[in-house]
């Protein structure tokens, strides 16, 4: 009733006031700070009491209304915290407007981005923490920061190659799910497992871990209960936090997962407050589910259907690794008669060709095996390459698994072409031009082998001047793929951002 | 009688050194560098020089070449043996017309006459007896063999002329001739290797534990993340199996891949390559190995890929640098045209 309102309103005005503390202590802010009083006479009181609203419109440096014009000018000069807390405003005054519209005279409408899909919006962007290794204060704020959470810090593994040195690099044997206590407090079980399966590779491949990390989210929803005091769409999001940095410690985040996440967390914050909590987890389950089958299940299909117009008969078909959706696309074509071969191009020390192998040949499908090494040889008889990707860059570049920007390049040099098959929700907003600056080192162990009885590497931690190196992903420049084709259509590589830019309206 | 015991034991060299190649072909790799396998068969030819009964060049001819026919075909994928052959029989040409009086320029001058009709005027068939002659050719071939023992040491003296401070060089597999290359260098300059293991025999752990040893900065990548470490590599340094006629090489498996990314980079390809591994062979069909074959799947192994002369910057062998594009003149200084089919 009221008293439970006030004591929400008192925890807003809280959180607003430390925002304004915070703020204050910067001292670099002068003309923007003074422009923003000017604009804040236009800020919507956030509903319910009025004798709030006018104490708190001053000091807090909200802009909701910000014409995105003046703003846009001052963007650079902001802090991050004022960022946040605009953020913070503008869904507040959505809220505001969605329940009612309580306002008292200036209000200013949403100023959702929606009206500006034709301005360049300029992104400020935080830069991740997984490649800032080299950064002592990072690492240290980051220390920090899972403290805070509850969440243990993964320490590093092995002799770094100097050109990665920014990037975290950790070993299979040292799971973070040994250094939690039992019973586990601050994270769900179902997320511990989920980490756990992530650091050991039993779950990999992008579709595979986004579509896990869904489900998982599913039954801490389920099991999530609103503490008093609390707002559901709130409270759930604060939630999720700590478990993210879980996961991230386990194995640094893929394109695919960050976009499930960003989907979530919208969501959530969508559910209005008068929402019941039975209602709201229904309705989020509800989103989960529809997430997972449009962008994914659907997806395939539809990405099968072009595809398959691709395959003629008499295709030899080169297929590299294990990509969930190449092997849907094959078994499919392959169930509608049309005959090809393929052959499947492996490589060390992951080997999931094999996987790939297995369940083609599984289907009937006739296969070939070789390892990358010998991709020059086996190339003259294909007559189509068929790539997963991992994500797609806003610049055109297709992240994928290493190894693939090798075989793309070798089949442009023989003049076959190359076709890249991917769902849009692994389209990222990044940009990157070489495999350095954003990537992910796998455990470097992996690369030991012990051939004709004699293990080499064994003891490569002894030699001072050795070092392995275990790249996971790489980038593929967009002249080497002829054909990117998603569940909007076949487009070139470089029309990524258009439909980035398409779905970011849609939204 | 004690020539016929000479022949026997001739002959048990002979076979045991036949047997000797055939064992290593079958196995994974090669056991032995080809600079030995290049010693033995010369210090065999020049046994065989010495023991074998033959009244003039022509004979001896003939004995060589039959035994260079069955030791090629005991393993065709080492091609040292059929090139140091083919050097001994163009030495005993030469000796031959050294002792017949006639001048060498005569010969060089007709030479790209005698290649348009071959067989053409040379009456030549070698009958003509001389006495020094056994001498001279194993004199010659003695010249030959230290010539090649002193060949890896002649490539890595150069290698302070092609490698600067503070490089990234990348190779691949092993090859002792680039490891004795960089060992040379490492010892005036810093500068760090990346090796590329080379599945499935992973040589290149061997090499990289080699030169890491010598305090060389060395990484490890498996041959997926080539192309992804190429740009920022200063200089890739391959050795060979084999140098081909035309300048392409025959290499281990993965090279060609490495050359397309050091083009597309236009990074330099540098392969350290001794005289003896020139072969007038050109380009082949690859030495394939096929593995266990399940009831669906065929298993692809080859072992060497032909990388193509113009992916290649520079050869270093012991005679020095040379563009590809002056391999076929080499050649021709080292065989005769008329013995590159033995």
């Amino acid at each position: 009733g009221e008293g439970k309102e006030l004591t929400k309103e008192e925890k807003q005005r809280l959180r607003k006031e430390k925002k304004q503390h915070k703020k204050n202590k910067k001292d670099d802010r002068g003309p923007p700070e003074k422009e923003k009083e000017k604009e804040k006479a236009s800020v919507p009181a956030p509903s319910k009491p009025a004798t709030q609203s006018p104490a708190h419109k001053a000091p807090v440096p909200v802009n909701a209304s910000a014409s995105e014009s003046p703003v846009a000018a001052e963007k650079p000069a902001k802090s991050k915290a004022e960022l946040r807390a605009e953020r913070r405003a503008r869904q507040d005054s959505e809220r505001a407007s969605k329940q009612g519209k309580k306002e008292g005279g200036q209000q200013s409408t949403s100023s959702k981005p929606k009206a500006t899909p034709n301005e360049l919006q300029p992104v400020v962007k935080r830069l991740p923490d997984h490649v800032q290794v080299d950064d002592p204060v990072a690492l240290k704020k980051l220390a920090k920061k899972l403290e805070r959470q509850q969440v243990p810090l993964r320490s590093d593994y092995g002799y770094k190659v100097s050109l990665f040195s920014h990037l975290h690099q950790y070993s299979r044997k040292n799971p973070p799910t040994q250094q939690i206590s039992i019973p586990v407090t601050v994270i769900h079980p179902s997320i511990v497992r989920l980490g756990l399966q992530y650091s050991q590779g039993i779950i990999a491949g992008s579709n595979a871990r986004s579509v896990a990390l869904l489900h998982a989210f599913k039954q801490v929803i389920q099991d999530y209960s609103t503490p008093p005091n609390e707002e559901l769409s709130r409270d759930l999001v604060n939630k999720l936090s700590p478990y993210i940095s879980f996961l991230s410690q386990c194995r640094p985040l893929s394109a695919s997962m960050g976009n499930a996440i960003k989907y979530i967390k919208k969501e959530i914050s969508n559910i209005p407050s008068q929402c019941k909590e039975e209602e709201a987890k229904r309705i989020l389950q509800e989103c989960i589910d529809s997430y997972i089958n449009e962008k994914i299940i659907l997806a395939s299909e539809a990405i099968s259907k072009y595809a398959i117009e691709k395959i003629s008969d008499g295709d030899v078909i080169l297929v590299y690794g294990c990509s969930s959706l190449v092997n849907h696309i094959l078994c499919e074509a392959f169930e509608k008669q049309r005959k090809f071969r393929v052959i499947v191009v492996d490589s060390r020390p992951r080997l999931e060709g094999r996987e790939a192998l297995r369940r083609l040949v599984k289907k009937g499908i006739r296969c070939t095996y070789v390892l990358i090494s010998a991709l020059s040889y086996i190339l003259p008889e294909v007559s189509k390459v068929f790539l997963g990707a991992h994500a797609l860059l806003a610049n055109g570049y297709v992240m994928s698994r290493v190894g693939t920007s090798q075989i793309a390049l070798v089949a442009k040099a023989y003049n076959v072409p190359v076709l890249v098959c991917c769902e849009t929700y692994k389209f990222c907003e990044r940009v990157q031009t070489d495999s350095f600056v954003s990537n992910e080192l796998d455990d470097p162990d992996d690369l030991i082998v012990t051939r004709n009885g004699k293990t080499h590497l064994e003891n490569w931690q002894t030699v001072k001047s050795l070092g392995l190196l275990n790249l996971v992903y790489d980038v593929t420049p967009p002249d080497f793929v002829d054909l990117v084709i998603t569940d909007l259509g076949m487009i070139p590589c470089t029309s990524v951002p258009v439909v980035l830019r398409v779905k970011n309206v849609d939204q | 009688m004690p020539g016929a015991d000479k022949e026997t034991e001739l002959s048990e060299r002979i076979e045991a050194f036949l047997s000797e190649l055939k064992r290593c072909g079958s196995g994974a790799g090669s056991l032995r560098g080809s600079a030995e396998t290049a010693r033995e068969t010369t210090s065999l030819l020049r046994r065989i020089t010495a023991q074998a009964r033959w009244s003039n060049a022509g004979d001896l001819m003939e004995i060589i070449r039959k035994e260079g026919r069955r030791m090629t075909a005991g393993q065709p994928s080492e091609t040292t043996v059929g090139n140091m052959v083919r050097r001994v029989l163009k030495i005993i040409r030469e000796e031959y017309a050294r002792s017949r009086g006639s001048t060498e320029e005569a010969d060089q001058q007709e030479s790209l006459h005698k290649l348009l009709t071959s067989g053409g005027s040379s009456e030549d068939n070698f009958r003509q007896h001389f006495t020094h002659l056994k001498a001279n050719v194993i004199e010659a071939i003695n010249e030959l063999l230290t010539e090649l023992e002193g060949t890896t040491d002649n490539i890595s003296m150069q290698a302070l002329e092609h490698i600067h401070s503070n490089e990234v060089i990348m190779t691949i597999g092993r090859s002792r001739t680039v490891e004795a290359f960089l060992k040379d260098a490492a010892r005036k300059r810093k500068f760090h290797v990346i090796v590329a293991e080379c599945a499935p025999f992973c040589q290149g752990h061997e090499m990289a534990t080699s030169l890491s040893k010598e305090d060389i900065e060395t990484t490890v990548i498996p041959d997926a993340a080539i192309f992804a470490v190429m740009s920022r590599v200063n200089k890739v340094i391959i050795g060979t199996q084999t140098v081909l006629a035309n300048g392409g090489l025959r290499a281990v498996n993965g090279t060609h891949t490495l050359a397309l990314a050091a083009k597309h980079h236009s990074t330099p390809l540098i392969v350290c390559a001794p005289m003896f591994k020139l072969s007038p062979q050109v380009s082949d069909t690859p030495f394939t190995r096929f593995s266990e074959i399940l009831s669906k799947v065929n298993a692809h192994c080859p072992v060497f890929d032909y990388v193509p002369p113009e992916l290649i910057t520079l050869f270093i062998s012991n005679i020095g640098g040379n563009a590809p594009s002056y391999i076929y003149r080499l050649m021709s200084e080292l065989y005769h045209p008329e013995d590159h089919e033995l």
